[in-house]
């Protein structure tokens, strides 16, 4: 139990450090300094110390969209495994509860940015709705492979049995699972080659572009609300790429914290290293992803 | 119906007015359809008041000669409009409705392109009183109706610290199927406030017409103000020019291909190029002091000499910005993902490039041999030719592709003079200008082609002055590359053609 709410903890601490280190990884790559590793930090607290501007066309969809983010993210994490050390909550089939509350938070977004009534905002969600709608098979196929593969139902318990259950008997099928939530990670925290963060061309973006109205401390909420949701898609790949587990839940959850941020530093490679893709053909890599995991469910045996 | 002949003159040549023939205008209008259907193409369509009518001089660039053609008619309040058998006039006879209240009869789609009150009181294209407020995109727009089908309105305020311009899209999902460009918002009657002179302002006021293209515009004007007193400028300063002509569309073209690199979010050479067109900017500041190369270029030759030691340091710093360029550049046409992105996106083809009548790197990337420094060249370029740089494809590709081809021949051409300075003064003085004549001064800036062109009054002052930046040509073409694209690609289109606002805006 202690280890598990530590775990918890640290995930709501270290969240935003995630994008610190993908930015000074990107910073290093293009031979700049590069800001501070603790700018998101300073960047989340200065927006909450703001005051908020509401457009008279918005609604409480528009105020509760942030809220919705960062309390799907909070509990989230208290179903999220890190690596062998188990989650503070744990229940059978706790993976789908897992899977729609990332779901419920970027429904909300999605209608926050609706609210607004903006055409930039419009398009944006629409792109949102029609990339998630292929990436939450491939997040769910992965699942289901790794379900399989342990024959257990609960997220932590898979977790746990990941090295022996899986990488051991059939390696394809965790590279295979592996690569799934590399892709669905790329696009679910809007990442080149799905989406560039940098960018400040609104026709071109698809998160960034449904938040453009949020200000003060509801932006806040919604950079940490991404920060968590970001928190919690590395921790999936990590628990599968670090199968390290021993008999102690302790190193069981450092190893993983030190995998997350290895993933971080993948997604500061990857995005120093390519351009976006066009946008008619993320939908295809998209469909790879889902793809590989159904290929992965197939292959256990 | 007989050919009439139009006036031959030379870039940067006066001639006197009355030797320009005088048409009627159904003349004018079939002579200009017969040389644009000939391969020429319109350099300037150019209103000033005479009487009770407007005199509407027409000025055409002859490649295969190597030289101009003019020729001018009187209009009264409606003319039947050039466009539909030319569709090069329509902007420019946008123009002419716009500032002199004349309509041009049989226009497809005639509306203002700077939103500003006609030059002459009480007339008006579009019947407003004279009182009548003038707000800018304030006017009709294409409609695409159908269920889906969807407009997006950008700017006049963007995302980005760039200039204002209003885009409408119309939009079926994320497929556009129609873009209008609405400018204006950078009017200031820059035009009309060089008449009167030359006097000590114009050429700042030349040098600010398009800040990227200080040197270009600056150059454009002392060579219109040297033709029309008959002076020449000296060798020594015609290569100072040229260098910082060359160094001004190296330090564009790779902030472009940066940009460029930055707008498909490839980063590595967004950044490279970001520093790397700073370091170029340094070699204008080298030049004169500034980094745009304000004040540099003056009627009658440079105001700044290159000593042997700085013409060394220029070379040496130079060379050592060309090696980045190539590493950065290299790494951009290299990647996969990125060629992914430019090629096939935002295509013209040559027949709509020709249609429009393009100018510099958008019609060169569409095959066209358009040239100025090769058609007409005109100062030192009459002595040390530039390879004319051209791609076929006509998309992003191409436009980048072809910047590319024209950073590596500049900076060989600007190595070049540099190793073979002659020796003499850099300035002449300049004198009084040529009453009762008309001048046109031709420049390839790093966008295209500029164009200045003056008529005098019989004292040697500016009667008429009319500025043509190749954004003017141009923007258009944006327009029409966007069809059937997706509305994400923008950006990109628009970085390819990165089109100057205040160029066009005047």
């Amino acid at each position: 139990m202690m280890p598990s709410a530590v775990g918890m903890l640290v995930g709501l601490v270290l969240a935003p450090l995630l994008l610190g280190v993908v930015n000074r990884v990107k910073a290093v790559f293009a031979g700049r300094r590069g800001q501070p590793l603790l700018q998101p930090y300073r960047d989340i607290g200065r927006l909450l110390r703001k005051g908020a501007v509401y457009s008279p066309t918005t609604t409480w969809v528009f105020r509760a969209g942030p809220v919705v983010g960062v309390a799907a993210g909070v509990v989230g994490l208290a179903l999220l495994p890190l690596g062998g050390c188990r989650a503070l909550v744990v229940f059978s089939g706790d993976f789908m509860l897992l899977i729609y509350l990332l779901g419920t938070a970027r429904f909300f977004v999605v209608l926050a940015a609706l609210d607004t009534g903006s055409a930039f905002e419009g398009m944006g969600a629409s792109r949102e709705v029609a990339f998630s709608a292929l990436a939450e098979p491939a997040l769910l196929l992965a699942m289901a492979a790794l379900v399989r593969a342990t024959g257990m139902r609960s997220l932590s318990d898979a977790m746990g049995k990941v090295w022996s259950d899986v990488w051991l008997p059939s390696m394809p099928v965790a590279v295979l699972v592996a690569a799934a939530l590399a892709v669905v990670l790329l696009a679910e925290n809007a990442r080149i080659p799905f989406d560039d963060p940098n960018t400040h061309l609104e026709l071109t973006m698809i998160h960034e572009v449904m938040v453009l109205d949020h200000s003060g401390p509801d932006f806040g909420l919604v950079l940490y609300g991404s920060a968590l949701k970001g928190w919690i898609f590395a921790g999936l790949l990590a628990g599968v790429l670090v199968p390290l587990r021993t008999g102690s839940p302790w190193l069981n959850a450092g190893a993983a914290v030190v995998g997350i941020f290895a993933v971080a530093v993948g997604v500061g490679v990857v995005e120093s290293s390519m351009a976006r893709l066009r946008l008619v053909r993320v939908p295809q890599l998209l469909v790879g992803a889902g793809v590989m995991a159904a290929l992965a469910v197939l292959l256990v045996r | 119906m007989a050919r009439v002949s139009l006036a031959e003159l030379y870039n940067g040549g006066a001639v006197l007015l009355a030797e320009v023939p005088r048409l009627g205008w159904e003349d004018l209008r079939v002579a200009v359809g017969d040389e644009v259907a000939a391969g020429n193409r319109l350099a300037a369509l150019a209103g000033r008041p005479v009487g009770d009518g407007i005199e509407v001089l027409a000025v055409l660039v002859r490649p295969e000669q190597g030289c101009l053609a003019a020729g001018r008619a009187v209009v009264g309040d409606r003319f039947a409009s050039l466009t539909p058998g030319c569709p090069q006039a329509h902007w420019f006879e946008r123009e002419l409705a716009e500032g002199w209240g004349i309509v041009p009869e049989g226009h497809p789609w005639l509306k203002p392109i700077r939103f500003h009150r006609s030059y002459r009181p009480g007339h008006d294209a579009w019947g407003r009183a004279d009182d009548a407020p003038i707000l800018p995109s304030v006017t009709d727009f294409f409609r695409v109706d159908g269920e889906e089908v969807h407009e997006v309105a950008v700017g006049p305020v963007h995302a980005g610290v760039i200039e204002p311009g209003h885009f409408r899209f119309s939009c079926h999902g994320e497929r556009v199927m129609h873009l209008e460009i609405s400018l204006g918002y950078q009017h200031r009657g820059v035009e009309r406030a060089l008449v009167g002179g030359p006097d000590r302002r114009s050429v700042h006021l030349a040098e600010t017409l398009a800040g990227d293209s200080s040197v270009a515009h600056a150059t454009a004007f002392s060579q219109l103000v040297e033709g029309l007193s008959g002076c020449q400028a000296p060798p020594r300063a015609e290569i100072i020019r040229a260098v910082a002509l060359e160094l001004e569309r190296l330090a564009n073209h790779v902030g472009d291909l940066g940009a460029l690199a930055g707008d498909v979010g490839y980063l590595p050479t967004l950044s490279f190029c970001g520093r790397l067109r700073g370091d170029i900017l340094n070699l204008t500041a080298e030049l004169c002091g500034n980094r745009f190369g304000r004040n540099l270029v003056r009627p009658g030759g440079v105001a700044f000499d290159l000593e042997p030691e700085r013409v060394e340091r220029l070379a040496t710093r130079l060379g050592a910005a060309m090696r980045d360029v190539r590493g950065a550049v290299g790494m951009l046409f290299d990647s996969s993902s990125v060629m992914a992105r430019l090629e096939g996106t935002g295509a013209l083809s040559a027949a709509q490039a020709v249609e429009l009548g393009l100018v510099g790197v958008a019609a060169r990337a569409c095959g066209l041999d358009r040239d100025v420094r090769a058609e007409l060249p005109s100062g030192m370029y009459r002595f040390a030719q530039v390879p004319v740089s051209t791609w076929h494809t006509g998309d992003v590709f191409a436009r980048a592709w072809v910047r590319w081809l024209e950073v590596q021949r500049s900076s060989q051409f600007i190595q070049d003079r540099l190793a073979a300075m002659p020796k003499g003064p850099t300035r002449v003085d300049c004198r009084p200008l040529a009453g009762g004549s008309l001048a046109v001064s031709l420049v390839e800036g790093w966008r295209g082609e500029v164009c200045h062109l003056a008529i005098t009054e019989p004292a040697g002052r500016f009667a008429s002055y009319k500025v043509v930046d190749p954004s003017f040509h141009n923007w258009m073409g944006l327009a029409l590359a966007l069809r059937e694209q997706q509305i994400s690609d923008f950006p990109l289109c628009n970085k390819s053609f990165n089109l100057s606002y205040c160029g066009h805006d005047l």
